[in-house]
C-alpha cells in the first residue's frame, strides 16, 4: 500500500476463517478497506456479517487467517492486544467490578507504567470529558447503564489510543439515552481528534454519526461511502434495503450513452439514470426510489420528473409524515412518504387512484 | 370504592405475612433433623473433649474425674522429672510449627497447581468441562491409604524414582525422600489438590472473560491480567479453596504418618499418640481444642487479609 501512511488503518486482503473442515466458517472473505485519520468510520451490517470479527482483528483479540492490517503504516497483524495503541469500548462495557470508576479509567495508563500523578490528572480530565466527576469513587455496580457507558468510553480514551474501537456500545441503552450518547460520541470524537471505528447494526445510528460507512454482509464489504452516498446512491439491492426504506421497481434499459441509461419503468414512464460501473448495457434492471422522494401529482409533472400510476391501499399516519402504501399499475408495491404540513393539500384517501411524481435524480440503478 | 380496595389490600398483606411466617416455621421444621444431628455429632464430642482436657490422666487408659489444668500446662510447657523446673516444651512447639508450616505450604502448592488447572477447565468449551471435572475427581475413587502407599512405593529408597535414577547413573546413593517433611508435603498437596481445584473452577466459570480481554486491551501483560483482573475476581474461590485445603491439612493424620514417618509428626499424629501409647487423654483433648483455635485464628487472619486486598489496592 503506497498511501498507507496517510490512513489510520489499512486492512488489506484480510480473511478470517473459524473452525476447520465441515465446521469451517468464513467470517471475513478477502476484505480490504482504508480508514482515514480522525474519521468516524462505521461498520454497518446485520448480525453475522463479520463486522465484529473485523473489529476484533483490529483490537488483536483474533488474528487474520490471511491478509495484513496496518495501523498508521505499521503492520500490526502479529501484535497482541496489549501492544497495539488501540482501545476498545465493549458492547457489555466490561468494566472491572472490583475497581472504582476512577480506577477503571486509570487502568490502561497504570499498565503503561505512567507516573501516579499523570494517571490521576488524566483520570480527572477524562471524568470531566464524560461529565462524571462526581462519581469517581463509586463502584461500577453502583452506577446506571448510561453512566457505565461513559466510564467505558473514558477508560478506552484515557490512554489516548491512535484508534478507538466501539463494539455496538449503545445497543444496551434505551432510546432516549441512545440518542443522547450518539451526540456525546460525536462530540468526544471532535474533541479528542481520535479515529473512531464504530460497529453497529442500526442503520440510523450509522447515518447520523459517521463520516463514512462500510456496509457489510456475509464477510464482505459491499459499499463504502459517506452516509449520503450510501443512502442516495446504494450500489446493491442489499444496501438499499438495509439502509432506510426503499421501493424497488423493475425497468428495462432502452439505450445507453455516456454512462447514462434511458430506462422504461414497468410501472410508468421512461426515465433516465446513471448506470453503475461494470453493468450490462441492456436488459432488465432493478431501480430503487426512496419513499420520501415521491410526491402526489395534481397537474403536469416537471421536466425532470417521472410519473407512476397506482392506487392507495393503506394510509399510515406517523405524526411528522404519512406513509401511503400503494399498488402500481404494474402490480408492484410502492410506498410514498409525505411530510405532514398545513399547506392544505388534498391528501389521497384509501382506495383512490393516484399519480406519483419522482424526480429523475432519485432513480438509482442497482447492481443486482 | 377505594375503601374496599384498601381493605382488600390489607387482607392481602395479612395473608402474605401469615404465609411468610408459615414458610419460616416449615423451614425450621425441615432443617430440624440436620440441626439435631449437628448438635449431637459436632458439639457433643467437642464438649466431651473440653471436659476431658480439665481431668487427670488414668493409669492405663481413660481419665480420672479429678479437676486439673495440668493438661493445658503441658500443651506448651514441660516440667523436669527430677527438679520440676518449668521450660517450654520444644518438642510440642516443633510439632505445632511443622503442622502450621506444612499446611500453609500445602495450601500454597495446591493454589499454584490448582489455579492453572481450574483456568484450563473454565476456558474449555462448555460441553467439555464436565469431562475435565470428572477427571479431577478420579483420585477419590481409590482409598486414601492405598494412594498413599502408592506414593511410598514411588519415593522409598528402593522405589521407582530412586531405581531409575540409579540405573541411569544420575546418583550413586538413593535419595532419602520417604520419611521427610518434603514427602509429607508432596503427599498432602496430592491428596488435597481437588479440594482446591473445584472451588477455584466454580468461581472462574462465572468469570466474564470479556474482562480479561479488556485487561489485555488496556495494555496489561499476561501476568498483570492475572494479578490485576483475574485474581481479584476469583478471590472468593481462592479463599474457599484455601480453607478447604488448610483445615484438613492441619489435622492430617494418615499422610504424615505414612510419608513423614514416626519422627516427623504433625498435630493429628501427636494427638493420636496421647490417646494411644502416650496414655494422656487430657493432653490429647487439650491439644485437640488448641488445634481448633489455631484453625479458627488462622482463618480469621487469612480471610481478613485476602478479603481486604481487593478494596484497598490502587
Amino acid at each position: 500500500m503506497t498511501d498507507s501512511a496517510d490512513n489510520a488503518v489499512d486492512v488489506v486482503g484480510v480473511s478470517k476463517i473459524f473452525g476447520s473442515g465441515d465446521q469451517e466458517v468464513r467470517a471475513l472473505d478477502d476484505v480490504s478497506v482504508s480508514i482515514r485519520q480522525n474519521e468516524f468510520f462505521t461498520l454497518l451490517g446485520p448480525s453475522g456479517c463479520g463486522k465484529t470479527t473485523l473489529l476484533r482483528l483490529l483490537a488483536g483479540f483474533e488474528h487474520p487467517t490471511r491478509g495484513q492490517i496496518f495501523l498508521n503504516g505499521k503492520d500490526i497483524a502479529g501484535l497482541p492486544p496489549n501492544r497495539r495503541p488501540v482501545n476498545t469500548v465493549f458492547q457489555s462495557y466490561a468494566l472491572f467490578p472490583h475497581l472504582t470508576v476512577g480506577q477503571n479509567i486509570g487502568f490502561g495508563l497504570e499498565m503503561l507504567g505512567k507516573p501516579k500523578d499523570e494517571v490521576e490528572d488524566t483520570v480527572d480530565r477524562m471524568l470531566k470529558l464524560v461529565r462524571m466527576e462526581a462519581l469517581k469513587k463509586r463502584r461500577t455496580s453502583q452506577i446506571s447503564g448510561g453512566q457505565q457507558q461513559r466510564v467505558a468510553l473514558a477508560r478506552a480514551l484515557a490512554p489516548h489510543p491512535e484508534v478507538l474501537l466501539l463494539d455496538e456500545p449503545l445497543s444496551a441503552l434505551d432510546f432516549k439515552l441512545r440518542k443522547e450518547m450518539q451526540l456525546e460520541l460525536k462530540r468526544l470524537q471532535n474533541e479528542t481528534g481520535i479515529t473512531f471505528i464504530f460497529v453497529t447494526h442500526d442503520q440510523e445510528e450509522a447515518l447520523t454519526m459517521s463520516d463514512r460507512v462500510a456496509v457489510m454482509r456475509d464477510g464482505n464489504i459491499l459499499q463504502v461511502g459517506s452516509p449520503r452516498d450510501i443512502y442516495d446512491r446504494p450500489a446493491e439491492r442489499f444496501v438499499a434495503d438495509f439502509i432506510g426504506d426503499s421501493n424497488f421497481l423493475r425497468a428495462v434499459i432502452k439505450d445507453v450513452s455516456g454512462g447514462r441509461a434511458r430506462l422504461a419503468l414497468d410501472a410508468g414512464m421512461e426515465t433516465e439514470a446513471e448506470l453503475p460501473d461494470g453493468m450490462a448495457e441492456s436488459g432488465a434492471v432493478t431501480v430503487v426510489v426512496r419513499p420520501e422522494q415521491a410526491r402526489f401529482l395534481d397537474g403536469e409533472p416537471g421536466a425532470r420528473e417521472t410519473v407512476l400510476e397506482g392506487r392507495v391501499e393503506t394510509v399510515v399516519y406517523f405524526g411528522t409524515d404519512t406513509h401511503y402504501h400503494m399498488t402500481l399499475s404494474s402490480g408492484e408495491r410502492f410506498i410514498a412518504r409525505i411530510q405532514n404540513d398545513d399547506r392544505g393539500e388534498r391528501a389521497p384517501e384509501q382506495g383512490s387512484a393516484v399519480r406519483v411524481a419522482i424526480p429523475t435524480r432519485a432513480v438509482q440503478v442497482l447492481k443486482d | 370504592m377505594t375503601g374496599t380496595d384498601d381493605i382488600r389490600q390489607d387482607a392481602g398483606g395479612r395473608a402474605e405475612a401469615e404465609a411468610a411466617r408459615r414458610r419460616v416455621r416449615v423451614n425450621w421444621l425441615l432443617s430440624a433433623p440436620a440441626l439435631v444431628w449437628l448438635a449431637f455429632a459436632a458439639s457433643g464430642p467437642l464438649l466431651i473433649m473440653a471436659v476431658y482436657s480439665f481431668l487427670t490422666p488414668g493409669d492405663y487408659v481413660g481419665v480420672i474425674w479429678d479437676f486439673s489444668t495440668e493438661a493445658w500446662f503441658q500443651v506448651l510447657f514441660s516440667r523436669d522429672i527430677f527438679d520440676q523446673t518449668v521450660s517450654l516444651a520444644d518438642a510440642h512447639l516443633t510439632i505445632f510449627w511443622r503442622s502450621l508450616s506444612l499446611s500453609m505450604l500445602t495450601t500454597l502448592s495446591t493454589l499454584v497447581l490448582g489455579f492453572p488447572t481450574a483456568y484450563f477447565i473454565a476456558t474449555r468449551p462448555r460441553d467439555q468441562r464436565p469431562l475435565w471435572l470428572f477427571l479431577v475427581t478420579i483420585p477419590f475413587w481409590t482409598n486414601l491409604l492405598i494412594r498413599t502407599f502408592a506414593i511410598m512405593e514411588l519415593i522409598r529408597n528402593e522405589g521407582l524414582i530412586n531405581s531409575v535414577l540409579l540405573k541411569f547413573g544420575l546418583i550413586d546413593q538413593p535419595i532419602q525422600m520417604l520419611f521427610t517433611d518434603g514427602a509429607t508435603l508432596v503427599g498432602m498437596a496430592y491428596v488435597y489438590l481437588p479440594l482446591m481445584v473445584l472451588p477455584l473452577y466454580a468461581s472462574m466459570e462465572r468469570l466474564d472473560f470479556k474482562l480479561v480481554e479488556a485487561g489485555y486491551d488496556l495494555y496489561a501483560t499476561r501476568f498483570q491480567v492475572l494479578r490485576k483482573v483475574i485474581f481479584p475476581l476469583v478471590k472468593p474461590g481462592v479463599i474457599a479453596g484455601s480453607i478447604l485445603v488448610f483445615i484438613p491439612s492441619l489435622g492430617a493424620y494418615v499422610t504424615p504418618r505414612l510419608l513423614g514417618g514416626g519422627r516427623n509428626m504433625m498435630m493429628g499424629n501427636f494427638i493420636e499418640l496421647q490417646f494411644g501409647a502416650g496414655r494422656n487423654w487430657p493432653l490429647g483433648a487439650a491439644l485437640s481444642i488448641t488445634l481448633l483455635f489455631v484453625v479458627m485464628a488462622a482463618l480469621i487472619v487469612y480471610v481478613r487479609n485476602v478479603g481486604k486486598g481487593g478494596a484497598g489496592h490502587g
